[in-house]
C-alpha cells in the first residue's frame, strides 16, 4: 500500500500539485486520471522520487519515502518496477538484454537461471521469438510489453505505469490493459496508472483518483464513475455524445434491474 | 542560468559520481566499453591529423628558414618542440573535444529525453556513477595514450615530408631530433593530456545529462558543451604553460 498526503510541488511559481492525499491499494489497478496538463506525470515522478514533493509525505507499506536516506531508497526501489510513456528501453540493448539487465544489476544468479527468468517473463507478455531483436526493430505495443517485462523481472510490489495507452490503436490498448489488470492481481502488485484513456478507465480502474488543475476533485472506483455526478470529472469521462450516451444507456439498465422483482 | 549555477551543479555531478557501485562487473564492463569507443573510435582521425599536422609544420618551418648560417637540421628540432608541447595535447584535444565531446553529450541528452536516465534511477541505480564515471575514466585513460601517438605520428609525419620533398635527409632530420632534447616537455604534455581529458569528457557529460526539452535541446547542449569545452581547454592550457615552464 502507498499512501501520500498533502502533496504539493511547484515549478517556480506553477502550482502543479495542490495538497494532493490518497491511498493506492494493494493487488488493484490504482489508476490516476486527468486532462493534460493536471499534475498525474509530476505526482506518480513524486511517488518514485523522480522528482521531490516540496511539502508532504509520500507512506509505503507504513515506512516513510520522504525522510529515508539514499541507501534505503535504492533498496526499496529494487521492489518498484516503472513502465515509462515511451517505453524507455535502452537502444543499444537487445529485448533480452534490456529485460535482464536488472538481473544483472542486482542479482547474483547464474546466466541460465536468468534467462530462464527472462524468457519467463517474455512469454507472460506474449514476447516469445522476440529476444534477440532491438527496440528499433519493434512495434510500439512490443515496445510497452519489453518495457512490462523489465519492470517486473524482479517481481516488484509497486508497478507504476505512466500512460501505458498513448499511441497505441484501440486493440493494442485493451491487451496491454488486460496484461497490466491481469499481472497486478497475479503478483498481489500495487499498480499505479496515470491514463486519460476512457477505455482503461472502464475496464480495469478498480480505484482511481481524478485530478483537476493539481487537485484531487474526485475518488472511486469505475463502477461509481457511471453514478457520479461530479459534473467536472462527467465533462472528462464522458466528453463525447457516444459516450453520454453509452452512460444513459447502463443508468437505464441499471435502473431496469433494480426495478425486476 | 548564470556561469556560478553551472559551475555548482557540474560541482555536485562530480561529486555524485562517486558512490557504491551495485555490480562492479557491469560498471567494468562499460568502462571498458567507453574505452574502446573513445580510445579505439578516436584513433583512425587522430592518427590522420597527426601525420599532416607534422608534415606542414615541417615544410612551414623549412620555408622561414632562410639563413645559410643556421643548421637545417633545426627544423626536426622545432617540429619535435612543437608537436611534443602544442600540437598534440592541445591541438588533438580540441579535435576531441568535437569528435568525443558532441558524442557523449548527445548518447547522454538522448537517454535523458527518453527517459532512459530515469528508468536506470527507478530501478535503483546511481546514474551519474553507471553513466558519467566510466566515461570520464575511459576518457583519461585513452587520451593520453592518444596524444603519445600523435606526437611518434606527428615528428614521423615532418621526417617523412623532409626528406620525400629533398628538404633534409633522414639522417639529419633523426640526428637533429636527439640535439638538445628535453624530456620534461614530454612530461608537461602529459599533464596537461590528462587535464584536458579530463574537460573534454565531464563538461559534455554535464551537458548532456542535464538536457531539458527535446531533440532540438540535445543538439544545443552538444554545441555549447564543445564550444565551452574548447574555451576551458585554452585557458587551461595557458594556465598549466604558466605555471609549469
Amino acid at each position: 500500500m502507498i499512501e501520500f498526503k498533502n502533496i504539493t510541488k511547484r515549478f517556480g511559481d506553477k502550482l502543479v500539485l495542490d495538497d494532493v492525499s490518497h491511498v493506492l491499494q494493494t493487488g488493484k489497478t490504482n489508476l490516476i486520471i486527468g486532462t493534460s496538463g493536471s499534475g498525474k506525470t509530476v505526482l506518480q515522478k513524486c511517488l518514485v522520487g523522480l522528482f521531490e514533493p516540496d511539502q508532504g509525505e509520500i507512506i509505503y507499506d507504513g515506512i516513510s519515502f520522504t525522510n529515508m536516506n539514499e541507501d534505503d531508497r535504492k533498496m526499496l526501489r529494487q521492489q518498484i518496477g516503472m513502465l515509462f510513456q515511451g517505453s524507455a528501453l535502452f537502444d543499444s540493448m537487445t529485448v533480452e538484454d534490456n529485460v535482464k539487465f536488472p538481473l544483472d544489476m542486482f542479482t547474483k544468479e547464474s546466466l541460465s537461471s536468468k534467462l530462464k527468468r527472462v524468457n519467463e517473463v517474455l512469454e507472460r507478455v506474449n514476447l516469445i521469438g522476440s529476444n534477440k531483436k532491438f527496440p528499433s526493430e519493434i512495434s510500439g505495443g512490443m515496445k510497452k510489453r519489453v518495457g512490462i517485462a523489465r519492470a517486473i523481472v524482479l517481481n516488484p510490489k509497486f508497478l507504476f505505469c505512466d500512460e501505458p495507452n498513448s499511441g497505441l490503436d484501440p486493440q493494442t490498448s485493451m491487451l496491454i490493459d488486460k496484461l497490466i489488470f491481469d499481472i497486478t492481481h497475479e503478483y498481489k502488485m500495487t499498480t499505479i496508472i496515470n491514463t486519460h484513456d476512457m477505455n482503461s478507465v472502464m475496464e480495469i480502474g478498480d480505484n482511481i483518483l481524478y485530478l483537476k488543475d493539481g487537485k484531487k476533485e474526485w475518488t472511486g472506483n469505475s463502477e461509481d464513475i457511471i453514478f457520479s455526478d461530479n459534473k467536472n470529472l462527467n465533462n472528462f469521462i464522458f466528453a463525447s455524445e457516444f459516450l453520454q450516451g453509452a452512460k444513459q444507456l447502463r443508468m437505464m439498465e441499471d435502473k431496469s434491474k433494480s426495478n425486476k422483482p | 542560468m548564470n556561469f556560478f549555477a553551472h559551475f555548482g551543479r557540474y560541482i555536485l555531478m562530480l561529486k555524485g559520481m562517486f558512490s557504491k557501485p551495485e555490480n562492479p562487473k557491469l560498471y567494468w564492463k562499460e568502462f571498458m566499453h567507453q574505452c574502446s569507443e573513445i580510445g579505439i573510435g578516436s584513433l583512425g582521425i587522430v592518427c590522420i591529423i597527426s601525420i599532416f599536422m607534422g608534415a606542414v609544420s615541417a615544410v612551414q618551418t623549412a620555408y622561414q628558414i632562410v639563413n645559410p648560417f643556421i643548421s637545417k637540421s633545426i627544423i626536426s628540432q622545432i617540429v619535435r618542440d612543437t608537436v611534443i608541447l602544442e600540437f598534440a595535447p592541445t591541438l588533438i584535444c580540441i579535435v576531441l573535444a568535437g569528435v568525443i565531446g558532441s558524442k557523449i553529450a548527445s548518447e547522454l541528452g538522448n537517454m535523458r529525453v527518453s527517459e532512459q536516465i530515469d528508468a536506470l534511477e527507478i530501478m535503483g541505480i546511481n546514474t551519474k556513477t553507471y553513466l558519467v564515471l566510466p566515461k570520464i575514466a575511459a576518457a583519461i585513460t585513452t587520451i593520453p595514450m592518444l596524444v603519445v601517438i600523435a606526437m611518434v605520428l606527428g615528428i614521423y609525419g615532418g621526417r617523412l615530408t623532409v626528406s620525400m620533398s629533398g628538404i633534409l635527409s633522414s639522417e639529419s632530420y633523426d640526428s637533429g631530433l636527439k640535439e638538445s632534447f628535453v624530456s620534461y616537455n614530454v612530461f608537461f604534455a602529459l599533464i596537461k593530456a590528462y587535464t584536458f581529458a579530463f574537460i573534454i569528457s565531464s563538461i559534455p557529460a554535464y551537458y548532456g545529462y542535464n538536457v531539458k526539452g527535446g531533440s532540438l535541446e540535445i543538439g544545443r547542449n552538444s554545441t555549447t558543451s564543445v564550444v565551452v569545452s574548447c574555451i576551458v581547454i585554452l585557458l587551461a592550457d595557458y594556465i598549466l604553460a604558466a605555471l609549469l615552464l
